[in-house]
């Protein structure tokens, strides 16, 4: 397995090679099947991977060496140990999965080849990121997927506002980046290594109390906070939704920006040394979960909401992460990934249908028209709002359970707010648009169709995961199949800690526990029936933003953050570089030099005027100077 | 080996500058190629150890102590390396324009070429400063004769700026030399000479009021070659007005001249003045790499913005050799190699767009990445190179050049950081107007590359994955001598 | 012949020599003419060559009247440049008048 680890990322880069430079000549059969064929050799080699790290511990392989600079060692190598593995199989998994959908739903598209070979460049970077052995490695997936983001937002470039949110998102993540490079550089100075192992090894040369570990686990937050689409960088995912909507599904819901996630979950040695890191972590992502859910609530854009969404599940990851239950929040990227991979799918699929539409309040009643996606996104969004006994209701539910014995009520009530919030806006969005009345156009009433089966049978899978995926880690007070199997499998690598009660897990008694899920699920439940009953008996409509009310307005131009980025930042940076340029540049700086020049040649133009050209003058001179010099040298 | 590499480009130089009918571009490049070809043999059989390679030395005009020294260590091999692996790509890039005088124009860049290499070869002080004064001759005409708008006036007052630092340096070179021991002379006559030798030059202990004025002399000299802020602004207006191939040279392999200044002569024969300029040199270039960077953000004429660009590259190139750690110092090493990749190449492009549609305002660019799908793809790895992503080539030089200054001061490092993002702004600005977007009536024609401008391109876009994937090749090749100097200077 | 020049005292070449020259001296201020001009020129240059053989001889030292020979030479050469130009320059501007030839200014 050792040596055909390399393969693992290195065939996708193949694909992307072979289809980025030969693709345009290429069939799209052809270009098809090298793009996800390459990936699912992937994935089949990550599953054989899974089977050997279950049963004989991690692997490690280094391909050669990238860097040696004095003790600056960085070698190409990767680490597989059960986090990675467990990354590598939702990475290759639902990728390969979306890559199928991707040959239906792009199929019309003239840039095919490109798409998949971008998709490829992707599932490279991002394997890169989870299986490197060292924080380059994790560097280099890092910024790959930043870069293939980028790509693949401004996928359509043509449309200017594209290529901007496509540059929005690279320009966010690279202050993130920038971020995670000084919390490197610190490790490198604190540690003297970058490779996990020996930085783990090497804990306990730093003191605790001199905040070193506290300042690296921030600035590595910081990175994260970009990737992950956190406050203060949140805003570019909204925005990536430009992006064809399988890259939605796999980049900005499934994998790139649980990227974060991995990170703090990979580094949780370091985290776990440092309360008060833990705590920003914590509640950075309890804020961006409600705001992100506040805003949800009023956006009328099918992808938005998604979008939204996303930010607002993150959050509660890191709220997860925060709690010191990084197997709780790598649970919930894994059903999230199931879940709103399907969402998003699904999505795609009534985008499809509907002609590009997408505008719910232009939906409506598309359950009829449009089945199999109308029963995978209603799977989906009943998921991710935590009805009882689907994928989302274990993980969320084990968020709030862990938020309650390591924070408190407080903490708790805020996390089951941004939870239940998330019912609110999927049961809206579902009701608005699958039930009610068609309110599209004519001819888009006559566009309505089913997708075909190459779109289709991914959400089918999908909504199958979607399904049964929470019982990966079902809790043990419900006895439903291995309990806590994934705890159990992350477990050497990524225990569950509690800093709060002297560093040992913490177990709730049974009876809160079941208390905690009682109130949780039926509120889910209850908001789900709310919003049936005012949607769909009552057959609201979303209204024109004009005629919202003041909350809903501030709340569906969401919280004016851009605007005030634009004020704050965006405008100031652009008068200074002219101002500069006009002023310090052109004016100052350059003024000076000329002005030495004019300076020079305004003292010239003094002088000239002794050269009178007249002889007698140079002469008297040359005389009366002969006469000087004699007098100076004998009186 | 070494004066092979002088003597190839002279000689081509000479013959195409005294003949009138000789072909000029077989004859250029065959000149190059040849030059390269013996830098690939010269690699071939090259002991990275820090020692000098291929040593030559003629007595030069022995009563005053100079000599015709040669020789290339790890730094000399990598800036030789430079030097000819880019010059058949300029030579090349400029047979897509017709020049008048032709044989002028191919004689004059061999000179240079010829020059660039005495300059980085030369081991006597003299003969370093005449080499450095020589490759601003050629360079000056080239721009004068075949430059843009306002070529006189802009070359002009890049001539005097860059010669007056030159003859600063000239006078901190003669107060080293005249601190060198005496020596008799072994003909017996009665005349004694001191040295211009590099390893006497170093030698010398400076009290620190002297070493503080030589060190600025040397400052000044390289500062404005590099330039570092605020001794920048002769480098945007001749960017722009000069010739394509000339700005390739001055910006690829000519403002390394600088950098090679500061790590072969400025710092190893005044490190006594390090401790106090250091910060000031510092300062200024980590000021600079925010300041030319918010000024490339604007700007509309993408020459001019790759010349600011150039401008923020090299400031935290300058940075890193200053802090003067194993890190600063072997990023600086390839990321020499790698901006002189990035900048050609980017030069390239703009050259190559305004041939097409006859602006450089990116305004009347857009949508070119519908019409030259080849095109846009080596120029986004050109620029993602520029961006230092990783996986290109520009990635590890920048990560030791931060970790080098980070090393030295961390807040100085955290202030150099932004350029990352700040790069990235103004790049992918450029890179979204000239090819995103709809054509404009400029672009609607475009015509994707030809052969020999997809072997230009495409060259250097395999450079960039080459050194992205394998930066250790660059490092290997320095190592020994990078430890010998650090070793050696020590503050 | 010696002492026929070492009849007349030092003092009388060292008169003589220095009043010739301050006659060129100031004919070349004050005059206009351009030829009248190189005349004290040359009157300059003899004054000086009457001192050199004067002190040579008193001395009895052959490098002086080796100076001389090169003053004459040299004075000669000058003399046939100066007028080649004054001639050209007479063709051209009709004019020997040094005070109107100050086309070199600025």
């Amino acid at each position: 397995m050792k040596t055909l680890l390399p393969l693992i990322p290195f065939l996708p880069f193949i694909g992307f090679a072979v289809n980025g430079l030969f693709g345009r000549k290429l069939s799209k059969n052809l270009v098809a099947i090298i793009g996800s064929g390459t990936l699912l050799v992937s994935f089949l080699l990550s599953v054989a991977c899974f089977n050997e790290v279950a049963s004989t511990g991690p692997i490690q392989h280094s391909l050669y060496n990238f860097i040696t600079v004095d003790s600056l060692h960085v070698d190409f190598s990767f680490l597989v140990d059960q986090l990675s593995v467990w990354m590598m199989l939702i990475v290759t998994g639902v990728g390969f999965l979306i890559h199928v959908y991707s040959i239906g739903y792009m199929h019309d598209d003239p840039g095919f080849w490109k798409f998949f070979a971008y998709l490829n460049l992707f599932i490279f970077s991002m394997l890169l990121l989870v299986m490197g052995d060292n924080l380059i490695m994790l560097f280099f997936g890092w910024e790959g997927v930043g870069l293939c983001s980028y790509l693949l937002i401004g996928f359509w470039y043509a449309n200017t506002d594209f290529t901007k949110a496509a540059r929005k998102a690279f320009i966010m993540n690279r202050i993130g980046d920038l971020g995670l490079l000084l919390g490197i550089f610190l490790i490198f100075r604190t540690f003297g290594t970058l490779t996990y192992e020996e930085i783990f090894d090497r804990l306990a040369i730093v003191n605790p109390d001199t905040g070193t570990i506290t300042a690296i686990c921030l600035l590595l937050f910081v990175g994260a906070m970009g990737k992950s689409a956190q406050i203060p960088l949140y805003t570019w995912l909204p925005d990536a939704m430009a992006g064809p909507t399988p890259v939605s599904a796999l980049i900005h819901a499934a994998t790139m920006v649980t990227a974060g996630i991995y990170l703090v979950a990979r580094c949780h040695p370091l985290y776990s040394l440092s309360p008060d890191a833990l705590n920003v972590v914590a509640f950075i992502g309890l804020a961006t979960s409600i705001f992100a859910a506040l805003i949800g609530l009023r956006q009328n854009d099918i992808k938005k909401v998604l979008a939204y969404s996303t930010v607002s599940q993150l959050g509660l990851m890191f709220v997860a992460l925060g709690m010191g239950a990084y197997v709780t929040a790598m649970f919930h990227v894994t059903t999230h990934a199931f879940f709103k991979a399907l969402l998003f799918l699904g999505a795609g699929s009534v985008i499809h249908a509907m002609g590009g539409e997408q505008d719910i309040r232009n939906m409506g009643g598309l359950r009829k028209a449009l089945p199999i996606t109308f029963w995978v996104f209603l799977i989906g969004s009943f998921s991710i709002s935590g009805f009882p006994l689907l994928a989302g209701f274990f993980s969320k539910d084990e968020i709030f359970a862990n938020t309650f014995a390591a924070g408190g009520n407080w903490w708790w009530a805020f996390a089951a707010l941004g939870g239940l919030l998330t019912a609110v806006y999927m049961s809206r969005l579902l009701f608005v648009t699958f039930f009610g009345q068609f309110r599209g156009t004519e001819a888009q009433a006559k566009h309505l169709h089913e997708s075909p089966l190459v779109m289709t049978v991914p959400l089918i899978i999908l909504a199958v995961l979607s399904v049964i995926g929470g019982f990966l880690n079902a809790p043990h007070i419900l006895h439903i199949g291995p309990p806590q199997w994934m705890a159990g499998f992350l477990g050497p690598v990524v225990g569950n800690v509690n800093l709060h009660h002297g560093g040992e897990a913490h177990h709730l008694a049974a009876s809160t526990e079941w208390t905690l899920m009682a109130i949780s699920t039926s509120l889910a439940v209850a908001v789900i029936l709310v919003c049936y009953y005012f949607y769909v008996v009552k057959r609201s409509v979303p209204v024109a933003d004009s005629a919202q009310g003041r909350f809903a307005t501030v709340l569906s131009n969401k919280f004016y953050v851009d605007e005030v980025y634009d004020f704050l930042i965006v405008k100031p940076a652009e008068k200074l570089s002219q101002l500069l340029y006009y002023y310090a540049d052109i004016q100052g700086i350059d003024g000076l030099v000329n002005g030495v020049g004019k300076g020079v040649r305004a003292l010239g133009g003094q002088f000239r005027k002794i050269q009178n050209g007249n002889i007698e003058y140079y002469l008297l001179a040359m005389v009366a100077g002969a006469v000087l010099l004699f007098l100076t040298l004998h009186l | 080996m070494s004066i092979l590499l002088l003597i190839l480009p002279f000689i081509a130089a000479i013959a195409l500058l005294a003949t009138r009918h000789l072909p000029a571009r077989p004859i250029a490049l065959t000149a190059t190629l040849a030059n390269l070809v013996v830098t690939i043999l010269a690699l071939s059989t090259f002991n990275g150890d820090g020692s000098f390679n291929y040593e030559v030395s003629f007595p030069w005009v022995s009563s005053a102590g100079i000599s015709f020294r040669l020789g290339l260590d790890g730094i000399s091999m990598l800036m030789v390396l430079l030097t000819n692996l880019l010059a058949p790509l300029i030579v090349l890039s400029s047979f897509n324009r017709q020049y008048n005088l032709e044989n002028r124009y191919f004689g004059l860049v061999l000179l240079m070429i010829g020059a660039l290499n005495g300059v980085f070869m030369a081991l006597d002080g003299l003969l370093f400063y005449v080499f450095y004064e020589l490759a601003l001759i050629p360079i000056y005409f080239i721009c004068a004769i075949w430059g843009g708008a306002n070529r006189i006036q802009i070359t002009l007052k890049f001539f005097i700026y860059t010669f007056v630092g030159s003859l600063f340096m000239l006078v901190a070179l003669l107060a080293v030399y005249l601190k060198t021991p005496a020596v008799a002379l072994e003909n017996g006559l009665p005349e004694i000479a001191h040295s211009f030798a590099w390893e006497d030059l170093v030698a010398v202990q400076l009290d620190p009021a002297t070493a503080w004025w030589v060190m600025l002399g040397f400052f000044l000299a390289f500062a404005v070659k590099m330039p570092i802020f605020p001794f920048h602004t002769w480098q945007p207006d001749t960017y722009v007005s000069a010739p394509t191939g000339g700005t390739m040279l001055l910006s690829g392999i000519m403002l390394k001249m600088g950098v090679y200044g500061v790590v072969r002569w400025m710092v190893p024969l005044a490190p006594e003045a390090m401790q106090g300029w250091a910060p000031v040199f510092l300062g200024l270039a980590v000021t600079g790499i925010v300041y030319a960077s918010l000024i490339a953000f604007k700007q509309s004429d993408l020459k001019r913005l790759i010349a600011y660009s150039s401008i923020a590259h090299v400031g935290l190139i300058a940075a890193g050799v200053l802090s003067w750690n194993k890190a600063g110092m072997q990023g600086g090493m390839i990321q020499m190699l790698n901006h002189g990749i990035n900048v050609v190449g980017l030069f390239f492009v703009v050259d190559l767009l305004e041939r097409r549609i006859g602006s450089r305002s990116l305004f009347d660019m857009g949508g070119i990445a519908r019409s030259a799908p080849k095109f846009a793809t080596l120029f986004m790895l050109v620029l993602l190179g520029s961006i230092a992503v990783p996986l290109t080539n520009g990635f590890a030089g920048e990560f030791l050049l931060l970790n080098g200054v980070w090393n030295y001061n961390a807040t100085l490092g955290a202030l150099a950081g932004p350029t990352i993002i700040l790069g990235a702004v103004y790049m992918l600005r450029a890179y979204g107007l000239a090819m995103f977007g709809e054509t404009t009536r400029h672009t609607s024609e475009f015509a994707d590359i030809g052969l020999r401008e997809w072997i230009v391109l495409g060259a250097l876009a395999g450079f960039v994955l080459v050194f992205g994937f394998f930066p250790q090749l660059i490092l290997n090749l320095t190592d020994g001598s990078v430890n010998k100097i650090l070793g050696a200077v020590q503050f | 012949m010696l002492d026929v020049i070492k009849t007349i005292p030092i003092e009388y070449y060292v008169y003589l020599s220095s009043l010739l020259f301050c006659i060129g001296v100031f004919g070349v201020l004050i005059r206009r003419n351009a030829i009248v001009v190189l005349m004290c020129v040359e009157l300059m240059l003899n004054a000086v060559n009457l001192m050199l053989a004067a002190f040579s001889t008193y001395l009895s030292d052959a490098q002086g009247q080796i100076m001389v020979f090169f003053i004459m030479v040299v004075a000669a050469a000058e003399a046939a440049v100066g007028l080649g130009i004054l001639v050209m320059i007479f063709r051209n501007t009709k004019t020997t008048d040094i005070y109107k030839l100050d086309k070199l200014k600025f």
